[in-house]
């Protein structure tokens, strides 16, 4: 029971950086119909530059927001040098520029940085807290409360303020957005440094744990992207419980069959759910405006 | 007027679909009867091509029946209407933008045409017999809609009236029994619009059943042997192009929708 | 006389391989020809996949590694001949990505990216993992192919590098017929026809879930023997033939030289294999050129190197 317990606890944690990736795809795919494959890069980024920063001597939580600036700067860097310029490409072309952005971004970080594996102290300590038998550490309670927090403020953002409610009236519908005076590419440009600087925080709040190295990122993107489809693509609330539901798979998969093969736990349940039920969990079905 | 329902190609029996809530087409029923050609009109945004969209397979119908020589073909996949001899044009025009106008026309053959994928591969004399045929029977459909002479050029660089004859030429190919045409002469001069009415004519004469949705009123009078008319996605009236042009809620639906002159076609 | 495009091809990809051993400075360039030509296969795959039917694989990585893994194990365990295990290689990898394929084609192009990615990185995970099978990550020994001494023995001496020069660039040209027999055939138009629109494509009858489905498994066979003939000629091979940078590698090739056009593919796996081996430093470099190799093509030369030269040069422009 206490081995369940546990395995728990190590699954909710992974669970809200995946989570928190599966956040930062959807906010992208929503305003602008891009899978952004470079998604991983920024939680790297984000494990990276605080490592980085620390280690040059600043205090941690100065170093994390620097971090968290920063990707989010690449963030919108990215927007407008390399997905704007290729606006109405066939959705293969964006793939590629995606995913050639996210093995730039890695081979600059092999030279900016290096090729080690990094970390930095955990926020509030290594003490672990007993709970039922099992432990949890500090960190993870950062992670998830980051994630649940997160979650929190973007529902608030989209749902309570106007810019918020710009960008969903872009993702629904952009030429009507742009028509009611929205400035969509303002929105565009938004929506990147936000997920950009999401991704950042799962990293920044991750890296105690998980450790961080250039090469981090295509994992987080993988699984990031297993759980926002699992919990059907574009809605925020199955990021969510998507992220969650990947990181409780893969560490019952590590506990109790394989701790090898705990990485193909995301890759096997997209394959299921593209069998299944391609809308995800709280996806709505799409149709082909002809 | 005597249309017998029994020797009906296509039957849509109260067909219907929303969109996020909003009845897009509601409870729509008619049928058509080979060599006969039946025109669907009605003010824009009255659910035209939704309803052709449903009957081809590309939108799931919410509810009602599209029956093709009795046979129940609700809901299923495009390629297997293709296969029972449905066939149709599109009003935003879906063209193999990069392939040659030619290219274009064949794959209207697909179904006579597919073979073996490894004779493909070796070019085998049997695929490229198939090839052939369907690359002959091509240039005589792209010659019948004018387009010979533009049969190498690359499609996306046709104008609109070309494109939209092009795509008759490729739905032709398929040998349908029944077609659907949607908005076939947008786009086309007098002259243009004049030889598509003969060439939807000649169609229609071989015992095609055609189904066809059309802004231009005047040539929609005065081909249609019937015309279905929607508002708002219901059906208000149905019947020959005498009878339906004196209909005062047809009449009534278009001034009160403000149709503009239909585009000159 | 007029000379069709096809024949073209395969004359000019013939020519270059006999003519330009002739200009090598040393013996090792016919090993970098080979590596160029193993390269070309698995990229003319990608053209058939990506250029003919517009579908995208970011794990064909993942079928050459079962080639190449194919050719380790089975003469040993299975005592296969190498030949036939390159065919039980290429027998696989049709029958996975056939499974594979099933589900994930049936949806768009960004299931298809992330599903082909993750069945890369699960390849190379089991051949990283099974170490009783494969050794795991320090790489495995594979067995002489035998074909040079046949071909010694029929009196055709030929170095080590020149055999592997010209039997990868027959395997090649055989390769290149077959994409180009492809092209203007029933089954290739209808899957250029659904890269167009697949909307149109299913109203003229094209079964689009099984058009797809077929060229993905013709280019991963490409893919694993393209793994097969890497594996064979260097005669040891490591889990990093499947890993996800050689997925990218194909990818980048084929559209750097032009996605559309078997010689631009080509082409390009001849710039991107050459590539390391002029700058020493390249390795450092790998990632970050490849990845700019990938946005710049996308966003300022999307038909890739080859078409758009050959564009320039009819003076068509653009």
């Amino acid at each position: 029971m206490s081995e369940l317990l546990q395995f728990l606890f190590s699954g909710v944690t992974v669970g809200a950086v995946y989570a928190l990736v599966a956040l930062g795809f959807t906010i992208i795919y929503n305003a602008s119909d891009v899978v952004n494959f470079a998604q991983g890069e920024f939680v790297m980024l984000g494990g990276m530059i605080t490592w980085f920063a620390h280690a040059a001597g600043l205090p941690l939580p100065l170093a994390a927001l620097i971090a968290i600036a920063a990707t989010a700067a690449l963030g919108v860097a990215m927007n407008k040098l390399a997905i704007e310029p290729a606006r109405g490409a066939p959705v293969v072309s964006l793939i590629i520029i995606t995913i050639g952005a996210s093995i730039f971004i890695q081979g600059a970080a092999q030279l900016v940085f290096d090729k080690q594996i990094h970390s930095f102290p955990a926020f509030s300590g290594d003490d672990p807290i007993r709970i039922g038998g099992a432990t949890i550490l500090p960190q993870s309670l950062w992670v998830i409360g980051g994630a649940l927090a997160t979650f929190v403020g973007l529902w608030v953002f989209f749902t309570r303020t106007l810019l918020g409610r710009a960008v969903l009236a872009t993702s629904n519908n952009r030429l009507a957005a742009q028509l009611v005076g929205i400035n969509t590419n303002f929105v565009m440009t938004l929506s990147f440094a936000l997920s950009a600087g999401i991704g950042a925080l799962a990293g920044v709040l991750a890296t105690p744990i998980t450790l961080t190295s250039y090469g981090v990122g295509i994992g987080f993107a993988l699984k990031g992207f297993a759980g926002a489809m699992l919990g059907g693509m574009g809605n925020p609330k199955g990021a969510l419980v998507g992220g969650f539901a990947i990181g409780l798979i893969e560490a019952m998969t590590a506990g109790y069959l394989s701790s090898q093969y705990k990485d193909a736990a995301a890759f096997i349940m997209i394959l299921l759910v593209l069998f299944f039920m391609p809308q995800g969990l709280f996806g709505r079905k799409s149709t082909d405006r002809v | 007027m005597t249309r017998d329902s029994n020797r009906a190609l296509l039957s849509v029996e109260g067909l219907g679909i929303s969109f996020g809530g909003l009845k897009a087409v509601h409870d729509v029923s008619f049928t058509v009867q080979p060599g006969e050609i039946v025109s669907v009109i009605g003010p824009n945004g009255a659910g035209k091509t939704t309803l052709f969209n449903m009957i081809s397979g590309i939108y799931q119908p919410g509810l009602g029946k599209v029956r093709l020589a009795g046979e129940d073909v609700t809901g299923i996949e495009p390629h297997l209407l293709a296969q029972r001899g449905m066939s149709r044009t599109f009003q935003n025009l879906q063209i193999f933008q990069s392939m040659t106008v030619l290219e274009n026309a064949v794959t209207g053959y697909h179904l006579a045409e597919r073979g073996p994928v490894l004779a493909d591969l070796l070019g085998l004399a049997s695929s490229r017999r198939r090839a052939r045929a369907s690359d002959e029977g091509a240039r005589k459909l792209l010659a019948r809609v004018g387009l010979e002479r533009a049969a190498e050029r690359e499609a996306g660089n046709l104008s609109y009236g070309s494109l939209k004859r092009l795509e008759i030429a490729r739905a032709l190919a398929l040998n349908p029994k029944i077609l659907l045409l949607d908005e076939p002469a947008a786009g086309c001069n007098a002259v243009e619009t004049e030889e598509i009415d003969l060439l939807i004519a000649e169609v229609a004469a071989s015992g095609v059943a055609i189904l066809l949705v059309e802004h231009d009123m005047k040539m929609v009078m005065r081909i249609s042997s019937h015309i279905v008319v929607l508002d708002h996605g219901e059906k208000i009236a149905e019947g020959e192009p005498a009878t339906v042009s004196q209909n005062p809620a047809v009449i009534a639906a278009y001034l009160g929708a403000e149709e503009p002159e239909a585009v000159t076609c | 006389m007029k000379l069709s495009a096809k024949t073209a091809t395969l004359l000019v990809l013939a020519l270059m391989i006999a003519v330009t051993p002739f200009f090598f400075p040393s013996g090792y360039y016919y090993r970098v020809g080979a590596l160029i030509f193993v390269n070309g296969i698995a990229v003319t795959g990608i053209v058939i996949l990506t250029g003919y039917a517009g579908q995208i694989s970011l794990g064909h990585a993942g079928f050459a590694g079962i080639g190449a893994y194919a050719c380790a194990l089975a003469p040993v365990h299975l005592g296969l001949h190498p030949a036939l295990a390159v065919v039980l290689g290429a027998a696989i990898s049709a029958v996975l990505a056939w499974l594979v394929g099933r589900p994930i084609l049936r949806l768009k192009g960004y299931y298809l990216g992330v599903a082909t990615l993750g069945f890369g990185i699960l390849v190379s995970m089991v051949l990283n993992n099974e170490r009783d099978l494969t050794r795991g990550p320090d790489g495995i020994d594979v067995p002489e192919l035998g074909l040079r001494a046949v071909l010694k023995g029929w009196g055709l001496d030929m170095t080590n590098g020149q055999f592997w020069y010209f039997f990868c660039g027959l395997i090649l040209i055989l390769g290149a017929w077959l994409a180009l027999n492809l092209y203007d055939s029933p089954t290739g138009r209808a899957l250029r026809a659904l890269h167009g629109s697949e909307i149109a494509a299913r109203t003229v009858g094209v079964d689009v879930a099984r058009m797809k489905l077929q060229a993905f498994v013709i280019s991963a066979v490409y893919a694993s023997v393209s793994g097969s003939l890497l594996a064979l000629q260097n005669k040891f091979i490591t889990p990093d033939v499947a890993g996800f940078m050689h997925s990218i590698e194909m990818v980048t090739m084929a559209v750097l030289g032009g996605v559309g056009s078997i010689l631009g593919a080509i082409l390009g796996a001849g710039i991107l294999t050459l590539l390391p081996q002029v700058l020493t430093v390249f390795a450092e470099y790998e990632q970050l050129v490849l990845g700019l190799v990938m946005m710049l093509v996308m966003i300022f030369l999307r038909e890739g190197l080859l078409p758009s030269i050959l564009r320039r040069l009819r003076g068509t422009g653009e």
